[in-house]
């Protein structure tokens, strides 16, 4: 996929995430349109993966981390064909394949059940583990929140990554800067994430625009050291695209209405 | 009668498990000298991994790689494993219902001298809470052996409650199968059902009361969750009068799930012995036990006030 059919590709999965939530009355808009890019990129671009086969034992892993940005995944999914677009009218509600926050069980493409914060990390870290236990060559993804690296699980997860010299496993945090109470600085500093995520042993790419694809783009083909897993801190603008929602706190977890959807849906036609 | 530790006999089964599955790998917290699970690590340096003193990351990557194929047991204390990993046992492996084993060791107050804040006495209340959770509570060394091919053999979560107390090894081996109880002892007076380490406190219980004209029927149950409901409603209609012993609080465990068995189904005196709504504390083994009412002659006194 080139870059313009990739620029396509994250329009049209920040219109799934517009529908979704506006269908449903019901989810988290800010932060799945804030890591569109990245995940869009990975899917793209990085993994082995076969919608056909979404149980292929040799395939790459993902773990979305950040379990509550699930309509951003399944956009992701659905545009790869993983599952149709009409699943999307299912997302949260009663017997719905697409449940509030990604079923493995349920969903085909989804590789692991998250959801509850500071475990998908931890996952990955398994998964990556396995497979090196398993001699397979296997590469394993996952991204989590900037507000989810409060859980101190996540850095029981890094620490665990760095001494098993996991460098089949990538981990990206969506730096966007804002969780449900504020911005990470009011709820609750991170400091200095970069440096943090250096000092844990991991290969460490920053990525000032983490909206920007060819940016995006770079960062994940950037080869790590052998022995070293690699972390990409990605700065990004939670509800990016949709003017009204960009930087704002309240559309963490609130659906657009009807009208909401419309504006969106028209800015989205770019 | 000989006496052996059920974490022992499980650092020893999973030696003899790792022989036959290459696809067992053990995870530990920085306590395979006391779960046992070093017995395997020395067997298999390849196929343990030390996740350091972080229970919550241990039992996640668990997780992750029994999505690879794997069968991790994962193992530190009942009071860390069960309770302060639960979370992490109900998102990230139930709810998937992965196949991850969960060998919990030091579970009951018969720790002994490191006292309450590691004697877990509400684990078998948390794990039979979760969906698709299979409860196993061993009664001595060969059992424990046993539950872990059984837990290998079946496909899902399993949790394995173990102890650290060298208890009474039975000298016959008994059948075992996941979710169908052993009577032990038949009797038509009272059924006592017992789990893990009360099971021989139970036997010696029944032995006392016989000599005071008391038949006792004792029913091992290895498996709390699922529980066999059959046996349950049986002997408390045979009996008329049920009593359940554990090495576990009263609220959740055993009892309860012997009680919601034959709740509105059953009219039988109930009585449910354990650890009473309080902490454990330092001693003993045997006199933290003792403490607690679980030595064999209390339990018969128990018993008798259902008569």
């Amino acid at each position: 996929m080139n870059t313009v059919e990739l620029k396509n590709f994250c329009t049209e999965v920040r219109r799934d995430i517009i529908n979704m939530t506006a269908n449903a009355g019901s989810g988290h808009p800010g932060g799945s349109l804030s890591v569109v890019e990245m995940m869009s990129a990975i899917f793209c671009t990085q993994m082995r993966v076969d919608p056909k086969n979404p149980r292929d034992p040799d395939r790459d892993r993902f773990v979305l981390s950040k379990g509550h940005t699930a309509p951003c995944y399944y956009g992701v999914l659905s545009e790869l064909g993983f599952f149709g677009k009409e699943e999307f009218t299912t997302f949260r509600q009663v017997h719905g394949m697409l449940q509030g926050h990604p079923d493995m069980k349920k969903i085909p493409g989804v590789d692991a059940s998250t959801g509850s914060l500071g475990q998908g990390a931890s996952i990955a870290v398994g998964m990556a583990l396995g497979a090196k236990h398993l001699g397979k060559d296997t590469r394993v993804f996952t991204i989590l929140g900037d507000g989810e690296c409060q859980e101190g699980q996540v850095w029981e997860a890094f620490m665990a990554a760095n001494h098993y010299k996991l460098d089949n496993l990538t981990v990206v945090v969506d730096n966007n800067g804002l969780q449900i109470d504020g911005s990470n600085d009011e709820v609750m500093s991170l400091g200095d994430m970069a440096a943090k995520l250096r000092a844990f042993g991991f290969h460490t790419v920053e990525v000032a625009d983490g909206n920007d694809i060819e940016s995006v783009l770079a960062a994940l083909s950037e080869p790590t050291e052998p022995g070293k897993p690699k972390a990409i801190l990605s700065h990004t603008v939670k509800g990016k695209g949709v003017s009204f929602m960009e930087n704002q706190v309240g559309w963490h977890g609130k659906a657009p209405n009807e009208e909401q959807r419309s504006q969106a849906l028209k800015e989205l036609e770019g | 009668m000989s006496e052996k530790a059920t974490r022992a006999a499980y650092g020893e089964a999973l030696v003899e498990l790792g022989q036959v599955n290459e696809k067992v790998v053990v995870l530990d917290a920085d306590l395979a000298a006391a779960t046992m699970t070093v017995t395997f690590k020395k067997a298999f340096p390849q196929r343990h991994y030390d996740m350091g003193i972080a229970e919550a990351n241990m039992v996640n990557v668990a997780a992750g790689m029994s999505t690879m194929g794997l069968i991790p047991f994962c193992s530190t204390f009942a009071m860390f494993g069960a309770g302060r990993a639960y979370e992490q046992v109900r998102n990230s492996v139930a709810y998937p219902h992965l196949n991850v084993k969960l060998a919990m060791t030091h579970a009951g107050v018969s720790v002994g001298e490191d006292g309450a804040s590691h004697q877990c006495i509400e684990d078998i209340a948390l794990m039979r809470a979760i969906p698709g959770m299979t409860v196993i509570c061993p009664a001595d060394a060969k059992e424990a052996r046993r539950a872990v091919f059984a837990a290998a053999e079946m496909e899902g979560p399993v949790y394995l409650r173990l102890a650290r107390l060298a208890t009474p090894v039975f000298e016959e081996e008994q059948p075992f199968e996941i979710g169908k109880a052993n009577v032990l002892r038949e009797g038509g007076d009272v059924a006592v059902f017992a789990t893990g380490l009360m099971v021989s406190e139970a036997l010696e219980a029944a032995k006392l009361l016989e000599a005071q004209g008391v038949r006792a029927a004792v029913i091992n149950v290895h498996t709390i969750k699922p529980i066999d409901a059959a046996c349950v409603t049986e002997y408390a209609k045979k009996c008329g009068r049920v009593v359940t012993v554990e090495e576990h609080s009263v609220i959740g465990g055993l009892g309860d799930a012997v009680a919601d068995v034959l709740m509105g189904k059953v009219h039988c005196a109930f009585r449910k012995i354990g650890v009473q709504d309080r902490f454990g504390q330092s001693g003993k083994a045997k006199e933290v036990l003792r403490e607690y009412g679980l030595t064999a002659p209390q339990i018969a006194e128990s018993i008798k006030a259902v008569l």
